[in-house]
């Protein structure tokens, strides 16, 4: 589904991904770990699209197109979403409306119908079922004036009623005390389906007790420097990122 | 994924959608401005003489007066000779059946409700056509509470002594250069009354067009709310797109007495001029209300995307105890547009309020000044005034700018000034895109919430119309 290979990026003249490589398959739930500035959350906008971010070697392909010709808008009307870890402040803009139109625009660029509000909003309910948001979130402005959690809250919930096929989490649990860690990690669960697949971006591990990877990929200095299952990631937690950067060199290209 | 200047320019060339012009026979006055113009054309209107006499009252302060220069606007110098001061599409009609037919599909091609489509829609308009009223409608539902909705040149002709009694008492003929050109030359615009009691059973709308070249509008506004009256009222105003700038100077009066409540909303999208600024409507208008009764309430929406220049300060006098005052404004430049724009609150009364919230949107090379004055007399115990002044920038050569003027002569007056300056953030702009939405729309939802405090003022049907104008306007405007 998606396959990166060899990815090169700079941002603001410097090198930041330095041959990032990673395969992820359809169902599947992939945790990137790492050190600060190893280069997680270039990653997850790199992918999203956002302007700034050059390219200067490799491929990113996407359901078998080049992801890196594409506009953000279009990555993400072919299914591509992002849960920022800073959500950005829309005021005067309506959450459900901003949702709508977003949904609608994604649709239209697939070549289907548009929903109406009244369609929209029974697909909302639905939704809330899912991830418990408060109602009264749903009619303030995007992210205007909500808490640290309501705002990933927030996210999960987009991403609950945008139903992408690839979700990146980028450190959707830094700044969350442990019961809106829960409520993040049962929605994000509940989303998990055959045909979608995850990279979550995370600096620890603790997230990972409540969303279960299948594969576990640690970046460092812009390149995956090793891969495991659940269990490296416990090990990590045990060891710190210096045990791998210890093991590096025996394993570098791994 | 970096923005993509091309596109951007071509996405700029838009056109401007009212700015087509009808071919009607018009009559018109020669150009020049005298004595004898000003006769001729009070004449073809079949005024009183009071009412010419009035007009070379005007006339005369009028030619010891000089063009304001304070303002922050540039400006070619406007040859006041080379104006026509009337014309009216020839044949003028008896009733809506009459009316051109190609008068009828230029109204429907601006989307002016007229008609049968005005009553369903619970919308009653006045259209003034270059200088003449050429349709009102829904006008026998109204004389049924004794509201008069009318043409100004008939409510001088059939209602004189109301018009004697409140014309130029809120705007007096000589109170600035525009006001005094107005009162000289004025040709149309439209006249209401409220009788004591009645709230309007409808919205009231008229729609100013500017069709033949070499011609100024001068419309003239009147209403009058008697006690415990309510109406709203809109204004929407085009005109075709001409290389020559295209002067346009109105004035408006609003006088609402003991708990009356006039609640004025204007959508103005005169033509802007092109990407290079050539063309495009100069738009001087005076706008005020007087507040003359106690408990009396005077609200101004405005939302301004049109002309090349835009000089206008839609005000209150706060003459009676408790009485309201308040401003909603947007105002849009775009290319070579300016605006100077803003409000005056004059506090007289006791326990006066006024609250302005004012919203400057610059983007190409626009500028866009917010000019306010919050001024509370010495009698004005306990006045009160919020002002809130946001600007949003949008592109690198664009200009904000915010001058606020406050005059306080009572110790025990609150006069409260919020003002900000920000940038659509490039954050944000990504925030959209990588949620599906494309960047036109990104930057007009953007907008829109930058607005909506000002749209929640606008009637319903008219708020969409200026969400789409915003749009339209914006078009192509990120970089």
């Amino acid at each position: 589904m998606l396959k990166i290979d060899n990815l090169h990026v700079r941002v603001a003249g410097r090198e930041i991904l330095k041959g990032l490589s990673l395969a992820v398959q359809p169902g599947e739930m992939h945790a990137v770990m790492g050190p600060n500035g190893a280069g997680k959350s270039t990653l997850g906008h790199v992918l999203a699209g956002r302007p700034g971010y050059e390219v200067t070697q490799g491929t990113v392909e996407f359901d078998g197109r080049n992801l890196l010709e594409m506009a953000p808008e279009q990555r993400a009307a072919a299914g591509v979403f992002l849960a920022f870890q800073y959500p950005v402040e829309i005021p005067g803009v309506n959450n459900t409306y901003f949702l709508r139109t977003a949904l609608n625009a994604q649709r239209k660029a697939r070549g289907g119908d548009e929903l109406d509000s009244m369609q929209f909003l029974k697909l909302v309910r639905e939704k809330l079922k899912v991830m418990q948001l408060s109602p009264d979130l749903l009619n303030r402005a995007v992210n205007e004036g909500f808490s640290g959690g309501e705002k990933k809250r927030n996210e999960i919930f987009q991403m609950a009623v945008l139903e992408p096929r690839l979700a990146i989490l980028d450190e959707t649990d830094s700044g969350l005390d442990i019961d809106a860690l829960r409520q993040v990690a049962e929605g994000v669960n509940a989303l998990r389906a055959p045909d979608r697949a995850f990279v979550v971006i995370t600096h620890y591990q603790r997230l990972l007790d409540y969303i279960v990877p299948d594969r576990v990929h640690v970046l460092a200095d812009g390149r995956i420097v090793e891969s495991g299952d659940a269990g490296l990631a416990q090990q990590l937690e045990a060891h710190g990122y210096a045990w791998v950067r210890e093991r590096q060199p025996a394993e570098a290209g791994a | 994924m970096a923005t993509r200047p091309g596109e951007i320019e071509a996405a700029l060339s838009r056109r401007y959608a009212a700015g087509f012009v009808t071919d009607i026979e018009s009559d018109s006055l020669p150009p020049g401005l005298n004595e004898d113009a000003i006769r001729a054309l009070s004449a073809r209107k079949q005024e009183p003489a009071w009412m010419t006499e009035w007009r070379l009252a005007a006339y005369r302060h009028w030619l010891t007066m000089a063009p304001p220069r304070w303002a922050k606007l540039r400006l070619a110098p406007i040859d006041f000779q080379a104006i026509s001061y009337y014309s009216a599409p020839k044949n003028r009609p008896q009733s809506l059946d009459e009316v051109d037919p190609r008068l009828l599909e230029t109204y429907e091609k601006l989307g002016v409700p007229l008609h049968e489509r005005a009553r369903l829609a619970g919308v009653a308009v006045d259209a003034v056509f270059d200088s003449v009223s050429v349709a009102n409608t829904a006008r026998e539902e109204l004389a049924k509470v004794g509201v008069i909705f009318c043409s100004m040149s008939e409510a001088i002709r059939e209602h004189g002594e109301l018009v004697r009694q409140y014309l130029g008492s809120v705007v007096p003929r000589g109170d600035n250069f525009f006001a005094a050109l107005n009162s000289a030359v004025f040709s149309d615009g439209s006249f209401v009354f409220i009788p004591k009691g009645v709230r309007c059973p409808m919205e009231l709308s008229t729609y100013f067009r500017i069709n033949a070249g070499h011609t100024g509008q001068f419309e003239r506004t009147l209403i009058i709310a008697e006690e415990g009256a309510y109406v709203s009222y809109l204004e929407g105003c085009t005109a075709p797109m001409r290389d020559e700038n295209q002067l346009h100077a109105a004035v408006v009066e609003l006088v609402a007495l003991e708990r009356a409540h006039i609640k004025y909303s204007t959508v103005q999208n005169w033509y802007p001029g092109d990407e290079h600024g050539r063309g495009g409507i100069y738009n001087f208008v005076t706008k005020r209300g007087d507040c003359r009764g106690n408990d009396s309430r005077i609200s101004w929406t405005q939302v301004e995307t049109g002309s090349a220049i835009t000089w206008k300060y839609p005000s209150c006098i706060l003459r009676g105890d408790r009485s309201v005052g308040e401003f909603h404004s947007v105002a849009l430049t775009h290319h070579w547009q300016q605006a100077d724009t803003g409000t005056k609150m004059i506090h007289v009364g006791r326990d006066t309020k006024s609250k302005i919230v004012s919203k400057g949107i610059s983007a190409g090379h626009g500028q866009n000044s917010y000019r306010g004055l919050v001024k509370v007399e010495a009698g004005a115990e306990n006045a009160r005034n919020h002002t809130r002044c946001d600007s949003l920038l949008i592109g690198k050569h664009c200009g904000a700018h915010t001058f606020p003027y406050i005059e306080v002569k009572n110790p025990t007056a609150i006069v409260e000034h919020e003002a900000t300056t920000s940038r659509i953030s490039d954050d944000q702009m990504f925030y959209c895109r990588s949620r599906g939405i494309g960047e036109e729309d990104a930057v007009s939802m953007i907008v829109d919430g930058f607005c909506r405090q000002v749209f929640r003022e606008l009637p319903m049907e008219f708020a969409v119309e200026a969400k789409k104008l915003l749009e339209v306007s914006l078009e192509g405007a990120i970089g």
